[in-house]
């Protein structure tokens, strides 16, 4: 009798599993579909633009400058810009940000000002980038008289980029556990040697990774540097920063008018001439790997400065 | 154990402290008898680890404490609560190790190291002499001489409680604080700590907090009994375990309240 009524009650407990179980198969589609739909996109759009333009990616697409003749026109000037803009970047962007990170985490009282602050910091990352543009143009090239140039691009999309860099650092910052703070500061150190000793080194992995994002960001951004008037024709290069003659450094190419990837391609788009077309799909291509290569070094970065540290 | 040789190293009086509005530490006074152990116990949120982080002023980094009376450490005879006397001078003379070891992920070696580097010591000869002095009066050395170079996580729990013993121990500390120093390991390594503790009350003063009263009774000289941020009972060690003078304390000791 008993033992009848358990198995009834497992048989029920059975059907009731089943039925639960199926919302699980239900939502593992769900999920699945909704991955897939930006996924394969972003897939299609990249082996698009692959058959389009791996025909001219050669040596010389990288060697030579733009042309009127597509089939002779390159991006040397356009990738040594966007290089040159990123390091310009990278230059402004981290230390101004590591240092409002670790600020705000480390230093400034928890009140009402630093909450407006922290408000704001978030907001400032969703402000559109043709707005930086604007603000740069207004700034950096009239007002400082910087003009058309490396630094400023550089400056722009610092600016741009420097939520996501303080953001970052904070998170980097938070997550090392309290207990390691207190374990130095017990031993009397002041918040300098807390932050140059632990908070910096303990939170470079997640800096890093932080920056590397923000520089994939603007290594594709268009809007401002058209803004600031960035050239789409440039058939030079800017000085090299290494001289023959003493000092032997030169930041002569800071001043230099430039071009980038992403102008380059929005140059080639716009040509009636379809060979044209072909060269902003492989420009395009050489870009997207660009960003790839670098979210892949956050990646690593990560993945190898981490290794040596747990809590 | 009480005799004329028993000098305190420090004295507590009228020691109140404030998280804000909350009054967690209530006129507290006592003291603390120079190379003898001394145990703070009692239930959870009694104050002990609140009382013993005043002692280094450990509060003082947090915003809205605040503390009222005295912890006069001699023979300076200086008031380390004062609000006059920085902190970091008082941590300086005054070492913690804490419940849960907290190694710097940095390598062995450096982490013993980093107090003396805090003080601006960067000779080498000097840093390697303290560094295995501090390692040896913790226990450590033989386990670790061949790899201090070494990411200090790759150490047991045990180890690396003593690693942050050795940490504590290298800057020549008056005064040792302990906040449940065991509560994170097993029973083997909890030996050992308690056995090292034992060995170190010859070259410092100790104060540590414990919930365990078997560990209490084993490693300390003096008890001090709190009880909702109240000193119940204070007293030589034996005295408070075998005959204690108030029957809350009894209460506790024998397990029937706690």
């Amino acid at each position: 009798m008993s033992s009848e009524s358990a198995s009834v009650k497992v048989t029920d407990l059975r059907a009731l599993i089943r039925r639960h179980k199926r919302w699980d198969t239900i939502f593992m589609l769900v999920g699945l579909v909704a991955l897939m739909i930006g996924v394969l996109t972003f897939a299609a759009l990249f082996v698009d633009m692959a058959i389009d333009g791996l025909p001219r990616l050669s040596y010389d697409f990288f060697t030579n400058f733009p042309s009127r003749r597509p089939g002779q026109a390159g991006i040397l000037s356009a990738w040594v810009g966007s290089t040159l803009v990123m390091i310009a970047t990278a230059f402004f962007a981290v230390p101004l940000g590591v240092a409002s990170g670790i600020y705000l985490e480390e230093y400034a009282a928890k009140n009402w000002f630093t909450d407006v602050i922290e408000i704001n910091i978030t907001n400032l990352a969703g402000v559109p980038s043709i707005v930086y543009g604007l603000l740069a143009l207004g700034l950096f090239v009239y007002q400082f008289g910087l003009g058309q140039s490396i630094l400023t691009a550089g400056l722009t999309l610092a600016l741009l980029i420097l939520p996501v860099v303080i953001v970052a650092t904070r998170e980097a910052i938070r997550s090392i556990p309290q207990g390691i703070r207190e374990g130095a500061y017990a031993l009397g150190a002041t918040q300098w040697q807390v932050c140059r000793d632990h908070i910096v080194p303990y939170s470079m992995p997640g800096i890093l990774t932080g920056v590397i994002i923000g520089m994939a960001r603007a290594i594709g951004e268009t809007a401002p540097i058209i803004t600031i008037g960035a050239l789409t024709f440039i058939a030079f290069l800017p000085p090299a920063p290494v001289t023959a003659e003493p000092p032997f450094i030169s930041f002569e190419w800071l001043f230099s008018p430039f071009t980038v990837m992403p102008i380059q391609m929005f140059n080639w788009t716009s040509r009636p001439e379809a060979a044209f077309h072909q060269n902003a799909a492989a420009a395009g291509f050489v870009l997207v790997l660009m960003t790839l290569a670098m979210n892949g070094l956050a990646i690593w970065l990560r993945y190898r400065l981490r290794k040596r540290i747990k809590w | 154990m009480v005799d004329d040789k028993n000098r305190p190293k420090a004295e507590v009086k009228n020691l109140s402290f404030y998280y804000g509005d909350f009054n967690a530490l209530k006129n507290i006074s006592m003291p603390v008898y120079e190379k003898q152990v001394t145990a703070l116990i009692g239930p959870s949120g009694c104050g002990k680890s609140t009382f013993l982080r005043s002692f280094n002023r450990m509060h003082d980094l947090y915003p809205g404490n605040r503390y009222e009376g005295e912890i006069r450490i001699y023979p300076d005879d200086v008031n380390v609560l004062a609000p006059s006397v920085d902190p970091i001078e008082v941590r300086m003379r005054i070492s913690m190790v804490f419940q849960k070891p907290n190694p710097f992920p940095k390598s062995i070696y450096e982490n013993v190291a980093y107090g003396l580097r805090v003080r601006g010591e960067n000779r080498r000869v000097t840093l390697n002499e303290k560094v295995e002095e501090a390692l040896k009066s913790a226990a450590l050395w033989e386990e670790v001489k061949h790899r201090l170079h070494e990411p200090a996580f790759n150490l047991s729990g045990g180890q690396q409680q003593r690693l942050c013993i050795a940490r504590a121990l290298a800057t020549d500390p008056e005064i040792l604080l302990f906040d449940e120093p065991t509560s994170a390991l097993d029973p083997i390594a909890t030996a050992s700590i308690e056995e090292l503790i034992n060995d170190l009350k010859n070259q410092v003063t100790i104060v540590i907090v414990t919930h365990n009263m078997q560990q209490a009774a084993r490693v300390s000289d003096f008890t001090a009994y709190m009880y909702l941020g109240e000193l119940i009972e204070y007293g030589v060690t034996d005295e408070i375990f075998i005959k204690p003078r108030k029957k809350q304390t009894e209460d506790y000791i024998t397990g029937r309240f706690g």
